[in-house]
């Protein structure tokens, strides 16, 4: 999903005016932009449903199910499965790992940002990190931890935290000496400088490591899961694999996919207001 | 109130061995108005900077001391840069309220006020001219009400209105406050209206060539008849001051 707020909304009708930040320029026009964007974004998906139902009824084959049959499945797995369970078992999964890994990296790369000995010392292992796959990861921690859940979240740490150090790193290397210069001169204590003029500067790349995580951990946890546990998405989907499902896993890869998208409207939308703040009208 | 004393010996960029100052020495009063004039690249801004404490060398010793003249170290300092650094993330009034206790928000309009941004408190530093942003960082120096304000060539790049303008601003609000002022520039006619004495600077590695009083009555004229003849005056003394240059 993109930021349609700023691009299609305010800029063309009011960007070149300038008006005071604070009130709601944004509510003023958003019905009927809103609705246009939306009437668009279900067109596309529409079409890519009858698409989907179209080519089934062509192919007319048991491995290619229809649209129908994989709505049929996950009506069953929600009502007489354990989706929901399976479902907020890997979400509870993912939120953990991502949350541990965005503060972990987030710390180590403004740290190699800030510092340029650790960065010497570190950087080698850090490109270690960033290439080892992921399944030799997980399948070495299964093996020193045991097949339990702290090995499951962290062998998924162990593979988002590189990648969020390298954006952490290019933020922290980008920030703007001049303005911290102006924090030194009027004495502003280390939370104020670090809070409202260092971490500013690093929003873009925290979103964007977000973002990025976000999809790399949950298809990691499914991984996880499919290897060495006994609940969640991953051990579904095998356990569908293992009786040629194929309705039933598309109903769950379904049913994850719109979980992520609630999560990215709901959590990521707002963030991206913050980082926009103060340039809108450039 | 403060005092300034100055002393600076053979200071280099970090990695590299060239002297930018060679050697600077100089005090300045309580309330008194110094610009500092010297050809581009003479180390003007690397002497604000150490007399801010952004930059260190081994030869210095930079002190100031109240209108006592107990030595003490600086708590209230203003600094108003080439750029107005404003973070523009913040609002004009956020922006004002970072270098500010929450004891002193209530001054902020008072002081938007005072540099014609009223109304603007809401804005964002994009959204402001050029001339609006330097505005904004002479009020944010302001703010903490400054012993000692450190101006470095605040008004190039504006138009001249603009400038005449902020340069009124910043006698006024220098004189109401009884403000120690250091102030930076390579524009001569600018320091003789402003300024109570002006210190010329060599090429680097610099030195002090030449300090001169500025007894010209106050009110002065931008540009005017007694400002001008006073510039020429000096001019036809040493013809190549500004260049760094006495002879």
């Amino acid at each position: 999903m993109k930021p349609f707020f700023f691009k299609n909304i305010i800029l063309p009708k009011e960007g070149l005016e300038k008006k005071p930040a604070k009130q709601g320029t944004i509510n003023m026009a958003l019905p009927k932009e809103l609705l246009s964007y939306l009437l668009v974004r279900l067109a596309v998906i529409a079409a890519i449903l009858l698409t989907w139902q179209g080519m089934a009824w062509l192919i007319a084959s048991p491995d290619f199910p229809s649209l129908v049959a994989v709505i049929k499945s996950l009506h069953f797995h929600l009502t007489e499965g354990e989706m929901i369970a399976n479902v907020l078992i890997t979400l509870r999964r993912a939120l953990l790992s991502f949350t541990i890994a965005m503060l972990l990296g987030g710390l180590l790369g403004i740290v190699m940002g800030i510092n340029s000995l650790v960065n010497k010392l570190t950087d080698s292992l850090l490109i270690i990190m960033l290439n080892i796959p992921a399944l030799v990861t997980i399948l070495l921690c299964y093996i020193w931890f045991g097949l339990v859940e702290s090995a499951a979240i962290a062998a998924v740490v162990i593979n988002k935290v590189p990648t969020v150090v390298v954006m952490f790193r290019e933020g922290a290397r980008a920030v703007d000496n001049d303005l911290l210069a102006v924090a030194k001169i009027y004495q502003l204590s280390a939370t104020k400088t670090f809070f409202k003029v260092f971490l500013p500067q690093l929003y873009p790349f925290i979103i964007a490591s977000a973002r990025s995580g976000l999809s790399l951990i949950w298809k990691i946890v499914l991984v996880v899961e499919l290897l060495g546990r006994s609940d969640g998405v991953g051990f579904a989907l095998n356990t569908l694999f293992q009786f040629f499902d194929i309705a039933g896993i598309l109903a769950y890869t379904l049913a994850f996919v719109i979980v992520i998208l609630l999560i990215e409207a709901m959590i990521f939308k707002p963030f991206d207001k913050l980082v926009a703040r103060g340039n809108r009208c450039d | 109130m403060i005092e300034l004393n100055v002393a600076i010996k053979n200071k280099h960029y970090q990695d590299s061995q060239n002297v930018v100052l060679a050697q600077l020495d100089f005090s300045v009063q309580c309330g008194e108005f110094v610009a500092i004039i010297g050809p581009s690249g003479c180390g003007k801004t690397t002497l604000l900077n150490m007399i801010g404490g952004l930059e260190l060398c081994a030869g210095q010793q930079i002190s100031y001391s109240d209108s006592t003249g107990n030595k003490q170290s600086i708590q209230q300092l203003g600094y108003i840069f080439q750029q107005p650094r404003l973070m523009p993330w913040l609002t004009v009034r956020e922006n004002i309220e970072l270098v500010l206790e929450p004891s002193h928000y209530h001054q902020i309009d008072a002081l938007l006020a005072q540099v014609g941004l009223a109304n603007k408190g809401e804005y964002f530093p994009r959204q402001l001219s050029g001339g609006m942003q330097r505005r904004v960082s002479i009020a944010r120096a302001f703010a903490i009400n400054p012993k000692l304000l450190l101006l470095d060539e605040p008004f190039n790049s504006l138009d001249a209105p603009t400038a005449t303008r902020l340069r009124q601003l910043l006698m006024d609000l220098c004189k109401q406050r009884g403000t120690t002022v250091v102030f930076v520039t390579h524009d001569l006619s600018e320091a003789i209206y402003l300024a109570d004495r002006i210190i010329f600077m060599s090429n680097s590695p610099s030195t002090i060539i030449y300090q001169t009083h500025v007894d010209l009555p106050r009110p002065r004229k931008e540009s005017g008849i007694a400002e001008l003849a006073w510039q020429a005056q000096l001019m036809a003394q040493f013809p190549r001051l500004l260049a760094g240059h006495i002879d």
